[in-house]
């Protein structure tokens, strides 16, 4: 069986050669990458950029533009809270709180050491009618309040001990 | 024949004739609108927003992107337009490090010049900008992102004209800052130090990092002796700092100021030049006669030798092997004649007054520092001579004219158009037609490679035989060139490569010039100063001469070698991490890692990768080992190469790299 990292590796080199290596195709290639190894390594953007002929401060330069790209490690669970307008007037900032005491994480310090929970803003997720709205991984949340968002917390906790129980 | 075209600027009608903005036309019409962000060799970017106009049925719009037609009506300076300048002028500023008092850039600066002449007199925006570190890591630049005004000028300098993107755009919002990848500073990265962002950089974010006190310190020493030499391109600039025109020659003057500074000789680095000259040109002729390798590149241009050993490693042998003038001079001051001065070597400090950036960085490479001793101590640019006028309160325009000195002062003409682009190679040809025909030029000039095109070829006959010759200015048209020359769509025999646009008139050192046409009276300057001289031809230098039957022997004897060459080395992109493909339990792990670098890349290191993991796991070793993916060992031209521990495998393959693989394994068994 070979490794995770190695069949990562595998997997940029496909990601590329099946976009033909086409520096145009720059930002498609970074969201797949991405989906691989959850955020954006530098040595793996310093790879893309070698494959792709552009220079690494280029590939940087995008990826750092974009909030979708992170350049730092995500936990495996990354709630996403909607701070639009509607959700925002809902009462998003008051779940913000309670997530990130719950988790004792801040707006500069945003994933938890055991690298299970990444808590950040976005500034609208388009489901305005469904406010306050929190995204976790691909799952949305409507209608949410601090209790909902700690119980989904404590799920999530719960199902991730089982899991390492029965391995 | 079409009708011309006009534009109506201000009431005046000013014909358009083929300028691709309406800036261009406008500007022509004698009405210099400002800008940050439009410097005519690179693209439009219209980011500053400075050169906003009204025209007539369309509003307010940047000049510089947008194309002139037949008919505008365009306002330069309607109440609105000067609100729109000053308003986008202001938000500049409140995000600008102003101590401008402190500044190396003070009154060169576009930023204190535009602000004056649009009369900010306030401020009224708080910043929002945290302060960055100053980035002090490289030999030749300093990089201040609290003074950048994001214009993005230097960007599009280092990808356009110089084709290596070693700075670009990060972040985004209030959060962008200009810098290399990933954060990281200058030293880590492709930065080849031409410097030509901090010539475009309008203001003091990027500039030429200053060795001024070093200079002043070992001035002040008693015990040393300060000797200088003077690069070509400093003479027809220098004098511009002191209201002197382009290319007017101040030769004498500077070593008037020098002398009265304290250098107790001043002498040319045209006289190196000469020697290169021959030098080189023995070892063109060798490569032809001795089958060589050919095409020969010069190696004068230090940002050219190391773009070559990180982007083309594998092309270093076509790299002349000769010193550059500068390293010349220094060798033969040091090794040669500090003896016949009378000054024990260690003892004698060699200062170099260049136009140029990236030779603080040759002067520093270990190749060039034998048993601790530099052959050059400290490199100054132009401007940092002229601070260093200034700073003694010299009054340069009213200095008598003093003279080089005897023997390294004297020079041809084939030395002093070095700082031109083709000068090197026009030199070239003056030694080696006569060495080749054996007879003497009558006409020294070679128009053929004269010019502004960034790639110009030539061909001449010599002794029956037509060489191909090329003359490449900018990275970027010499990347295209080599790209075509590893294609073997072309062949040359000798190709001569500078980095800066036009050679080194224009080097990043040299004072900020602004005003149209500079560079060619640059150029013309040096040209003229050549036609001054009685001589022009290398071969003709008497001290040259004397030197080789003193003590070298003759051009490419064994001292020559020893004193005049060098050799050069791959060299890695960037100081990065590696890929972690596998990573063993065990504490002392087997290390393999393979090269992924481009180099490497591009030979299959990929499958080498690809196989050897496979091997690791069929053999069940992933326990044992840590496979790493990582970029350059700095032996590209040797690649793919692959580390198994200590061992180093160059022109690897699989077999090779799994056969090193259970070597190391089953020694490591039977030590047990």
């Amino acid at each position: 069986m070979p490794t995770v990292m190695y069949r990562k590796f595998e997997k940029v080199c496909a990601i590329v050669e099946r976009h033909g290596a086409d520096p145009a195709k720059l930002i498609p290639i970074l969201q797949e990458v991405q989906d691989e190894y959850r955020y954006l390594p530098e040595e793996v953007m310093t790879f893309v950029a070698t494959t792709l002929s552009l220079s690494p401060a280029k590939v940087y330069g995008v990826a750092s533009f974009y909030a979708h790209f992170a350049l730092v490690p995500k936990g495996k669970y990354v709630v996403r809270l909607c701070d639009g307008t509607a959700c925002h007037v809902k009462g998003s900032e008051n779940l913000l709180d309670a997530l990130r005491q719950k988790l004792g994480l801040t707006g500069t310090d945003v994933t938890t050491p055991d690298m299970l929970f990444t808590v950040e803003t976005v500034s609208c997720l388009g489901a305005c009618g469904l406010a306050p709205v929190i995204v976790v991984n691909e799952t949305v949340y409507g209608q949410m309040t601090s209790v909902k968002a700690l119980k989904l917390l404590e799920d999530i906790k719960k199902k991730e001990e089982s899991t390492h129980v029965s391995v | 024949m079409d009708a011309v075209k006009y534009v109506n600027i201000d009431g005046r009608e000013v014909p358009i004739e083929g300028e691709k903005n309406l800036l261009e036309v406008i500007r022509k019409a004698h009405i210099d609108i400002p800008t940050f962000c439009y410097v005519s060799e690179l693209s439009v970017y219209g980011a500053c927003r400075m050169c906003t106009v009204e025209i007539e049925g369309r509003g307010l719009l940047t000049s510089c992107s947008t194309p002139p037609e037949a008919g505008m009506k365009v306002k330069t300076n309607t109440a609105e337009v000067r609100q729109i300048r000053k308003i986008a002028l202001e938000l500049i500023l409140a995000n600008h490090d102003r101590e401008c008092t402190t500044c190396v850039k003070s009154t060169n600066c576009k930023l204190q010049d535009i602000s004056k002449r649009l009369g900010v007199d306030k401020v009224r925006f708080r910043s929002v900008q945290k302060p960055h570190p100053i980035d002090t890591s490289s030999t030749s630049i300093v990089r201040n992102p609290n003074k950048c005004i994001l214009c993005g000028d230097c960007v599009r300098m280092c990808a356009e004209v110089q084709g290596i993107g070693a700075i670009d755009f990060a972040h985004r919002g209030h959060d962008v800052v200009v810098q290399p990848a990933f954060g990281k500073d200058l030293e880590s990265v492709a930065c080849v130090l031409c410097g030509q962002c901090a010539r475009v950089c309008p203001t003091g974010a990027l500039t030429p990092r200053s060795e001024v006190e070093a200079v002043w310190k070992s001035v002040n020493d008693t015990k040393k002796v300060v000797i200088a030499q003077i690069a070509p391109a400093v003479r027809v600039a220098l004098g511009e700092a002191f209201g002197y025109q382009p290319g007017e020659l101040t030769t004498g003057q500077i070593v008037a100021a020098l002398k009265i500074m304290g250098f107790k000789k001043v002498f040319d680095t045209c006289f190196s030049a000469d020697l290169t000259i021959l030098e080189e040109g023995n070892e063109f002729i060798n490569r032809v006669t001795n089958n060589g390798i050919l095409p020969m590149f010069t190696s004068c241009c230090p940002a050219w030798v190391k773009f070559v050993e990180q982007h083309y490693p594998e092309m270093i042998p076509n790299l002349s092997s000769c010193k550059s003038p500068q390293q010349m001079f220094g060798s033969v001051a040091k090794s040669l004649f500090a003896a016949e001065l009378g000054i024990a070597p260690e003892n004698m400090v060699v200062v170099s007054i260049m136009p140029c950036t990236a030779k603080k960085f040759e002067a520093k490479r270990p190749e060039f520092t034998h048993d601790g001793m530099p052959e050059v101590d400290h490199v100054i640019t132009t401007q940092e001579l002229v601070q260093m006028i200034n700073q003694f309160g010299i009054q340069f325009r009213d200095l008598q004219p003093g003279s080089l000195d005897m023997p390294l002062g004297f020079k041809t003409g084939a030395g002093v158009i070095f700082g031109n682009t083709g000068g090197v190679m026009e030199a070239a040809l003056r030694y080696v037609y006569e060495k080749v025909e054996g007879k003497t030029l009558e006409n020294p000039d070679f128009h053929a490679v004269r010019g502004e095109a960034g790639i110009r070829e030539a061909e001449v006959t010599l002794a029956g035989k037509t060489f191909r010759l090329a003359v490449v200015h900018s990275l970027a048209n010499a990347r295209a060139f080599l790209e075509k020359l590893k294609a073997g769509k072309i062949q040359y025999h000798f190709i001569e490569f500078m980095s800066c646009p036009a050679g080194c008139i224009n080097g990043a050192g040299q004072p900020v010039n602004l005003t149209p046409g500079y560079k060619a009276k640059r150029t013309k300057g040096l040209y003229e100063a050549d036609k001054m001289l009685q001589l022009h031809k290398s071969q003709d230098n008497p001290y040259v001469k004397e030197l080789y039957a003193s003590k070298l022997g003759s051009p490419g004897s064994e001292k020559a070698h020893h004193a005049l060459h060098t050799h050069y080395n791959a060299r890695r992109r960037m100081r990065g991490k590696s890929m972690i493909i596998v990573d063993g339990k065990q504490h002392d792990k087997l290390e393999i890692r393979v090269c992924v670098g481009t180099s490497c890349y591009l030979k299959g290191a990929q499958d080498i990768l690809h196989h050897m993991t496979r091997y690791i796991h069929e053999k069940n070793l992933q326990d044992i080992v840590q496979v790493k993916a990582t970029f350059c060992f700095e032996k590209c031209n040797k690649g793919p190469t692959v580390k198994v521990g200590d061992l180093t495998i160059t022109h690897c393959d699989v077999a090779k790299a799994v056969q090193a693989v259970d070597k190391a394994l089953a020694a490591r068994q039977a030590k047990g």
